[in-house]
């Protein structure tokens, strides 16, 4: 080897060795997810990916979920329930602040609850603090806060990301500049491609792996697939491709996340439109329905069955699905009872997500084998919204309800389902009422059997969450009990 | 000159007060309700009104408009209903963008362009220009987002010199910004640079069919030194409208590469804007690239004058 060789061979070795400790030591990732928060405000937008970013990276609330869908203590380190289940005390934990380095107090949780439930709020799940009668900040750790009401969900609604504690500071600029008490205090947002956060100093809590993450915004699902394939993104949060997923399974460098959510996927019936306000037409409908035809075919297998409005792997939840077991003789026969026998024309209105869009191409031919045409139109979400969901004027639709535990909306005769039935809505008022785990349960299945037994909706499948990460990324969230990608527990394989 | 100037630029200003009237009433007519689609499918109706409320969306119509044109002439444009910045700070952003990415590009095809179509129209009927216009064929055929993931797939996935996308931003450095934007730029050139090849391939087989021409050749130039002299700027009216257009496009037009690239450019942000029903920014968005293209038009207006001496007496 001449000189000048060796040296090169020599200097290459050092970078080499230089540069592999780096690479075990990584503690930085980025995740792609599809949709780009709005703004960086969780309690006043309804926008999935604002949680999807912030929900227990950035912000805390007294209680949170964990990746089962347990609510656990977070800012609330204890707390007390009266007798009566109308007082709750809790016990602030010690020592927390927020990212500008205030401390955060019993009247920060005040605020906090008082600006999500005042009258010009714009919190997107005002309901969630309907129950509440009055806030005090007994000292800085105690807060009590007095139901009007007892309400049996009342610690399950403080831990959603619309239920966080915010700094009364940093309202004027939540939306851009959030400020929280989270494990990681946030950077930058590079409006269109990334939000980026770091990991907070101060934390209260134990100090996570990563100390800094960036969230890309990849809404195309083939560029999704290129930007995972060249290595330029570490995870991605809920993948949009169903189709990709076996090649990624395949493929040593990724892991492929297969989770639950809470998204219950079904067959929006208007429930006052003729003649889907007849039981037995809703009912044939039910049977018309093959899920399993549907979850292969608009989901590539990805996704649970279910048979009512409740999320399967809830522990009250009960299978119903034989109710509406796929059989078209069956629905002929129901349709004829129902005096259609030679069926009927209704519509069918989609929005733009693939499960809807291929789903309902599925579901229509199934309709149409028992004699139910369907005029398909596919909208965008605003115009969704305003037409199935505002006015009402739809027949059919399909949408995946994502919201955690939310049989609740069945008792809403104005919902857009139309579905008006008091007893329904005498039992949600019991429930709500109950605090009893017991008794809960048992009035939740309750609440299960009466929807399927009225089919109110087609109910079709639990969405599936697919995650598609880096083989080496270890503790991402598999489940989704509530839009989140939690990194607190995220870090990189020795 | 003057004149023509000043005629250029009152039919300038009407054009703009025209198209903004238009844009309005189309994106006011869509349906849709922004306050609706950022509370979702659990909001309360109050909830929802209050939203309205704090939007400014409860004003009249016509009040709206008013207020928005008024804002646009002193330079506000307003404000952004989802995300609460400024428009004009949202644009700009994104310019950062859609401007380099549409020079490169125009740059690109240009470059591309101008020697092929004069390398075919001096060799027009033989194997050169067969093989120009096979070329140019297959660039106008092959659908350019199509063309930008076998980009991606090659110099990404397979290669790796390159990401599959995104923009670091120029606050990372310009070589970094310049990377991400070259698979795009060279996807969005090669189509345009077919076009552009065949236009000035043909402009400049016209040009030499003209009596000039000949005359040039009969004062004793060679066939080349009569084609640069004389041909090539004689050609160029039809080429400056192309670019002129496709400038304007390649500003706006390039929704479906941001997407494919994943870039934060202006497209995306129409895009994006348009689902949200985030109308204040689409209109604003919209009539400053109406603007873009009027003033592009009416520079490449002056650009005719400044190579065609006769347009200017003529008017």
């Amino acid at each position: 080897m001449t000189k000048p060789l060796r040296m090169i061979a020599a200097s290459a070795l050092a970078l080499a060795a230089g540069l592999a400790p780096a690479w075990a030591q990584r503690s930085d990732v980025t995740v792609a997810m599809q949709l780009e928060p709005p703004h960086l405000d969780p309690t006043g937008g309804a926008a999935g990916a604002i949680d999807s970013v912030l929900y227990a990276n950035v912000f805390e609330g007294l209680t949170r979920f964990t990746e089962s869908g347990e609510v656990v203590p977070a800012l609330a380190e204890s707390w007390e329930i009266s007798e009566d289940g109308l007082t709750y005390t809790f016990t602030l934990r010690e020592g927390v602040t927020f990212h500008d380095g205030t401390a955060m107090t019993a009247a920060d949780v005040k605020f906090s609850l008082d600006r999500a439930r005042a009258e010009d709020s714009t919190n997107a799940q005002k309901q969630l603090f309907a129950a509440i009668d009055t806030v005090e900040a007994v000292d800085p750790r105690t807060v009590r806060v007095t139901l009007a009401q007892p309400d049996g969900m009342f610690l399950f609604n403080m831990a959603w990301g619309d239920a966080v504690i915010v700094a009364p500071e940093s309202i004027g600029e939540i939306k851009s500049r959030p400020v929280g008490t989270g494990p990681f205090r946030f950077e930058d947002w590079v409006q269109g491609d990334r939000v980026e956060l770091t990991r907070y100093a101060d934390y209260w809590g134990e100090a996570p792996a990563l100390e800094a993450a960036t969230f890309k915004f990849i809404s195309d699902p083939t560029a999704a697939f290129s930007a995972m394939m060249a290595g330029d993104i570490d995870a991605f949060s809920a993948f949009p491709a169903p189709e990709n997923l076996p090649q990624f399974e395949a493929d040593p460098r990724f892991q492929v996340l297969v989770g639950s959510t809470e998204g219950e996927t079904i067959l929006s019936t208007n429930n006052a439109q003729p003649p889907l306000d007849e039981p037995l037409v809703r009912k044939a409908i039910a049977h018309a329905i093959d899920r399993q035809a549907v979850i292969e075919g608009a989901m590539f297998g990805y996704g649970t069955p279910i048979g009512t409005h409740f999320a399967p792997h809830h522990p009250a939840y009960v299978d119903l699905t034989d109710m509406s077991a796929h059989d078209p003789d069956l629905a002929r026969e129901l349709l004829a009872d129902a005096g259609y026998p030679d069926g009927f024309t209704t519509t069918l209105k989609l929005p733009p997500p693939s499960y809807a869009r291929r789903g309902g191409e599925i579901i229509a031919a199934q309709l149409r084998a028992v004699g139910i045409e369907t005029e398909i139109t596919n909208l965008e979400w605003a115009q969704w919204l305003e037409e199935v969901f505002t006015s009402k004027n739809y027949g059919l639709s399909i949408v995946s309800h994502t919201e955690p535990m939310d049989i609740g909306i069945y008792a809403r005769p104005d919902y857009y389902f139309q579905y008006d039935n008091p007893e329904f809505q005498a039992l949600m008022e019991e429930l709500n009422a109950t605090t009893d785990a017991a008794a809960r349960t048992e009035m939740l299945q309750d609440a299960q059997r009466m929807i399927a037994e009225d089919y109110v909706n087609g109910y079709l499948f639990q969405l599936a969450m697919t995650t598609v990460a880096k083989a080496d990324l270890r503790g991402l969230w598999a489940n989704a009990p509530t839009q989140a990608v939690d990194l607190t527990g995220v870090s990189w394989a020795e | 000159m003057l004149r023509y100037t000043l005629k250029r630029l009152i039919s300038l200003g009407v054009s703009l007060a025209v198209a903004s009237l238009v844009i309005f009433l189309v994106v006011e007519v869509a349906p849709g309700d922004p306050a609706a689609f950022m509370l979702g499918i659990n909001a309360e109706p109050e909830a929802v009104a209050a939203l309205r409320a704090e939007l400014g969306l409860d004003v009249p119509k016509w009040q709206r408009y008013l207020d928005w044109v008024g804002g646009m002439a002193t330079g506000d444009f307003g404000t952004s209903y989802t995300y609460r910045t400024t428009v004009a700070e949202m644009i700009a952003e994104r310019l950062q963008v859609s401007l380099p990415l549409a020079l490169c590009a125009l740059a690109l095809s240009t470059a591309l362009a101008f020697p092929a179509g004069i390398y075919a129209a001096a060799r027009r009927g033989r194997a050169g220009d067969l093989a120009v216009m096979g070329a140019t064929q297959l660039g106008i055929a092959v659908p350019n987002f199509w063309f930008a993931m076998m980009l991606v797939l090659l110099f990404s996935i397979t290669l790796g010199w390159f990401g599959a996308g995104g923009f670091p931003g120029w606050e990372a450095g310009l070589w970094p910004g310049l990377k991400a934007l070259t698979l795009p730029a060279v996807a969005l050139a090669l189509p345009q640079a077919a076009i552009l090849a065949r236009v000035m391939r043909s402009s400049l087989i016209e040009i030499m069919g003209e009596d000039f021409m000949r005359t040039a050749r009969a004062k004793g130039l060679t066939r080349r030194q009569a084609l640069w002299r004389h041909g090539v700027r004689n050609a160029l009216i039809p080429v400056l409208t192309i670019i002129g257009l496709q400038f304007a496009f390649l500003l706006a037009g390039a929704i479906i590469i941001e997407q494919v690239f994943y870039l934060p450019g202006l497209g995306r942000l129409i895009f994006q804007s348009i689902s949200a029903r985030d109308l204040i920014v689409v209109e604003s968005v919209v009539m400053l690239l109406v603007f873009a293209v009027i003033v592009v038009n009416f520079l490449v207006d002056l650009a005719y004058a400044a190579v065609d001496p006769r347009l200017r007496r003529r008017t």
